[in-house]
């Protein structure tokens, strides 16, 4: 794997104030690379000194070899991005904001196959005014994507979507992946950078709090987690308290929960085949990024 | 096409959809035109007007109106809105600078500008027999500096109003003493030495005395000439010095 981007302590001060504080990973070729983190965390200063749209004030950043500050031409011809908050003008066609875009790149995609592909094909004649904001939040994807770009940045990706146009959204994210592209994501919602990301940084004021696979950040976090189900044929749950990493078992009724830590949910179903005990309703519960959030950051996302 | 070409492109397409812009820099210039020429006798050469026949007269104010409404009310306008909406932000993360913009708009508008002169020459000539400026030359220098003058005062508006609504209420701020003290509401022939000049430093009185001498045959007085060079150029690097590309 090469690295298409380095980061190495960027930092950028408004006013004194550090709003990005010495953050450093890289993201490798045909990466999802993930920046999650709270309003104000810094996320979209740092995707934006990325960008070449603001100066760093230290650090060194390199996307695809080129330094974002001294070679923003040829980079901009390699990258693609979807800005946060932005408009087009509003009587501009969404026909005709492709083919501006389009003729700004060397090598640009084919507007009509991007129309189709993002839902747009009976619209390219409407003016972006009236366009809806799931609509205008598609068009704008596209507009990241008509430079047929290595690398492409998405700041919050789906904002104004509704959740069956976010999971479609997803999807088309994960086959821009697929064909190559390197994908930088700003985020502010879990289940998008649980459900798409290869590897998350954690900003928080700033500064990176955590930065693995989302596998790897729920495993960090620790903590325990549930298995509950209900078996079918008699059993004695005691036989199940000397399996490694479980801490209790309890009995509701016919459900037992049992709790504990690392990979014991794998030695529990292991032990109920090898006594030939059917259960029925198998659930594990509790191991989300979102609780690995908090336990990470000592915060939830809202404050 | 390159972008450039594109943008200029789309632009004028844009510039066309709005129909306030058209009936603004087309329709109003030409309207004056044909609607004061129906006066009996105003082709004559008029005594309260230096000698200038009224056709001629109002032709001139008809340049005037289209600079003024282009340059202070256009120019801010727009482009404190692609700034607002984040179009030239957005523009500074393509290979193509948010600056191709500005100049695409530019050239646009002050081609719009030159048409709609072309058009009140055309129609004065076909429906009044009005002379084209019969000092083409010093003419078409006038036009040039004016458009330069007064685009580069809507820049600097551009560049100093913080948000869209700002800069373009600052621009019709503007806008009215500009046309008022350039004699576009009645002739500077009328007015009190003071305010006669007064009106000679607005960049749009400087273009109107021009366009008016230039049509009559005469060179234009040099001071004229100058005033609208200094807008242009003063104007012009205060606005390239203090433009903010984003919204703060």
């Amino acid at each position: 794997m090469t690295a298409v981007i380095e980061v190495s302590g960027l930092t950028k001060r408004y006013g004194g104030q550090a709003v990005v504080d010495d953050i450093s990973f890289h993201v490798e070729a045909g990466e999802i690379f993930g920046l999650l983190g709270p309003n104000g965390a810094g996320k979209t200063t740092a995707v934006e000194c990325m960008e070449g749209l603001r100066r760093r004030d230290g650090g060194q950043v390199k996307i695809l070899g080129l330094d974002p500050r001294d070679d923003r031409h040829r980079l901009h011809q390699r990258i693609g991005v979807q800005l946060q908050e932005s408009q087009l003008q509003e009587k501009l066609k969404v026909r005709e904001a492709l083919e501006l875009y389009a003729s700004f790149y060397p090598d640009p995609a084919d507007w009509h196959e991007l129309l189709g592909r993002w839902g747009l094909t009976g619209k390219a004649d409407t003016r972006f005014a009236r366009l809806s904001g799931g609509q205008k939040q598609r068009l704008f994807i596209a507009l990241a994507l008509i430079g047929n770009p290595e690398v492409v940045f998405l700041d919050e990706l789906t904002s104004g979507l509704d959740p069956g146009a976010r999971h479609a959204t997803w999807d088309l994210i994960a086959q821009v992946r697929d064909s190559g592209v390197t994908v930088v994501l700003v985020s502010h919602f879990m289940d998008e950078v649980e459900e798409l990301c290869d590897r998350v940084a954690i900003l928080e004021r700033g500064r990176i709090a955590a930065l693995d696979t989302p596998a790897g950040l729920v495993d960090r976090a620790g903590g325990e987690y549930r298995v509950r189900f209900r078996p079918v044929a008699p059993l004695d749950e005691q036989s199940l308290t000397a399996l490694p990493g479980v801490t209790a078992i309890s009995r509701h009724d016919r459900q037992v929960t049992v709790t504990g830590i690392g990979d014991f949910a794998s030695a529990v179903t292991a032990e109920l085949a090898r006594r030939q005990v059917l259960v029925a309703d198998l659930r594990i519960e509790g191991r989300s990024l979102d609780s690995a959030y908090v336990a990470l950051t000592g915060r939830t996302m809202e404050t | 096409m390159n972008g450039f070409s594109r943008l200029a492109f789309t632009e004028t397409k844009l510039f066309l959809r709005e129909t306030g812009a058209a009936i603004g820099v087309f329709g109003l210039p030409v309207a004056l035109v044909i609607g004061f020429g129906l006066i009996p006798g105003f082709g004559d050469p008029q005594k309260s007007l230096s000698g200038q026949a009224g056709t001629q007269y109002i032709a001139s104010i008809s340049v005037a109106i289209v600079l003024a409404v282009l340059g202070l009310t256009g120019v801010p306008m727009v482009i404190g809105q692609y700034r607002e909406r984040g179009i030239l932000r957005r523009l500074g993360v393509t290979p193509v600078r948010p600056l191709t913009l500005l100049l695409a708009d530019l050239m646009v508008w002050a081609a719009a500008a030159i048409l709609s002169v072309a058009l009140v020459i055309g129609v004065g000539r076909l429906a009044y027999h009005v002379p084209a400026p019969r000092a083409a030359g010093w003419f078409i220098g006038s036009l040039v500096l004016g458009i330069a003058a007064l685009f580069a005062l809507g820049l600097v508006v551009a560049a100093a109003a913080p948000t869209a609504r700002s800069s373009a209420g600052l621009g019709w701020l503007l806008f009215f003493p500009n046309m008022f003290l350039a004699g576009v509401y009645f002739p500077t022939e009328e007015m009190s030495p003071v305010m006669r000049q007064l009106g000679n430093f607005t960049p749009l009185g400087s273009a109107l005395h021009s366009v008016r001498d230039s049509w009559m045959g005469l060179a234009p007085r040099p001071e004229y000439l100058g005033i609208m060079a200094a807008y242009a150029v003063i104007a012009g690097a205060l606005a390239a010095r203090f433009f903010r590309w984003q919204q703060a």
